[in-house]
């Protein structure tokens, strides 16, 4: 299972909780063994395990709990906002492990998510929408905010993605 | 290209999601303007910080093994899917294990129980002198309890059956004295015990039983805060019709 250690940590991040991302993790598995059958041939298997994990998220406890957070998607054409942060505090910024996982953990799970596929998973923006099922547009909007808020917790600026 | 134009792609430009020609035209405008260069740098960075910050947690050992396991145990049914259900299903053998302890305890006990009186009966067949009081009436065996054992009880008038009485001592059951009266029928010699039906072990025999153990019969009743054991080698049927006089004679 060369996904697995992806998919768990994925898992954890939704979740926020060991023993949540466990149990979600072999639901998933146990979920796309049961239905490989509807996983077509020489389409994206990566982007078809993640939506399922996501799904299985989406109906659990801490799921819905974290979907009741109201989103407006509706600004795929926002324009990129701007922020104090400069390119030069980035260049200059140490990598700061803490405070990055800090404010991805405090982000929306509709952010995180997005993020998380886009840079840790290194997924296009189409796999993320086909995953995430949403338009592109979307996947765009919520990158972009996604990473405002991230550089704003770089620079120490925690309130970047609330404004 | 301008730089405001630029800066709307930039986010497409780092997520390697810009076409060829438009990612050509984005490099040429970034090779003559610092100011961008630095966004452009900026955004590469923050990826790469993200991707490093978000490969974050691992899995225990203990949970790759175990949806190993699970994956090798095969599909689970769907009804068992879900933390509620698992949930009953655990909770429902909690209580089929309890009940099957407590069954397995309260038969073990009295299993235990029979065995002992049936120990009794056959030390005391085996005893030189069976009984301390040798009669066949029972208005002298009666009488003879009293001042040895704390409780009184009556004797079934046997003219006319099968039986007849030859006598009585005391005995001890799990602490408790009791009378132990030998009766014989033809041929086959039974012993009745008679304690009082208290809490405690005798409690755990409650309830009319009849019991076989290696070829001894046991029938067992409660009446008028006495309990009664009838142990022998007689047939089942005798043991009855014995049990069935002394209930008579006990509500008499």
């Amino acid at each position: 299972m060369p996904l697995f250690p992806r998919l768990y940590n994925f898992a954890h991040w939704l979740t926020q909780n060991r023993h949540e991302a466990e149990d979600l993790v072999q639901e998933t598995c146990l979920k796309a063994l049961k239905g490989f059958a509807s996983f077509r041939q020489g389409s994206d298997f990566r982007a078809w395990i993640y939506k399922i994990l996501r799904n299985t998220f989406l109906t659990s406890r801490s799921g819905l709990k974290q979907a009741t957070v109201s989103l407006d998607d509706d600004e795929s054409d926002i324009p990129e906002p701007v922020t104090e942060t400069t390119p030069e505090s980035i260049l200059l910024a140490g990598l700061d492990y803490e405070r990055l996982q800090r404010a991805l953990a405090e982000l929306p799970v509709q952010y995180r998510e997005s993020i998380l596929l886009c840079d840790v998973e290194e997924m296009s923006y189409q796999q993320i929408a086909d995953t995430l099922a949403i338009p592109l547009g979307t996947v765009m909007s919520r990158l972009s905010r996604a990473r405002r808020a991230m550089r704003a917790a770089l620079a120490g600026d925690a309130s970047g993605a609330s404004r | 290209m301008t730089c405001d134009e630029l800066r709307g792609k930039l986010a497409a430009y780092a997520d390697s999601e810009l076409p060829a020609a438009e990612s050509a035209e984005l490099e040429s405008h970034l090779r003559g303007c610092n100011a961008c260069a630095a966004e452009a740098a900026a955004r590469f960075k923050m990826k790469q910080m993200i991707r490093a910050a978000g490969l974050f947690h691992t899995p225990t050992p203990e949970f790759r093994n175990q949806l190993q396991r699970s994956i090798a145990a095969g599909r689970r049914p769907a009804w068992l899917s879900g933390w509620l259900p698992r949930l009953a299903v655990t909770a429902a053998a909690a209580v089929v294990l309890i009940a099957c302890v407590a069954l397995w305890i309260d038969r073990s006990q009295r299993e235990h129980s029979f065995a002992e009186l049936a120990d009794i009966h056959i030390a005391t067949l085996a005893s030189a002198s069976p009984v301390d009081v040798v009669s066949t009436d029972r208005h002298t065996v009666k009488p003879w309890f009293a001042g040895r054992i704390p409780f009184t009880f009556n004797l079934p008038e046997l003219q006319n059956t099968e039986f007849t009485l030859a006598g009585g001592r005391v005995t001890y059951f799990h602490q408790n004295p009791g009378a132990q009266l030998l009766f014989n029928l033809r041929k086959h010699q039974i012993s009745v015990f008679i304690f009082r039906d208290q809490a405690g072990v005798l409690s755990s025999l409650g309830g009319d039983q009849t019991d076989t153990r290696l070829a001894f019969h046991l029938e067992s009743f409660a009446t008028g805060g006495l309990r009664y054991f009838i142990v022998g080698d007689a047939p089942a049927s005798d043991l009855h019709a014995l049990a069935e006089l002394l209930k008579r004679a006990a509500r008499s």
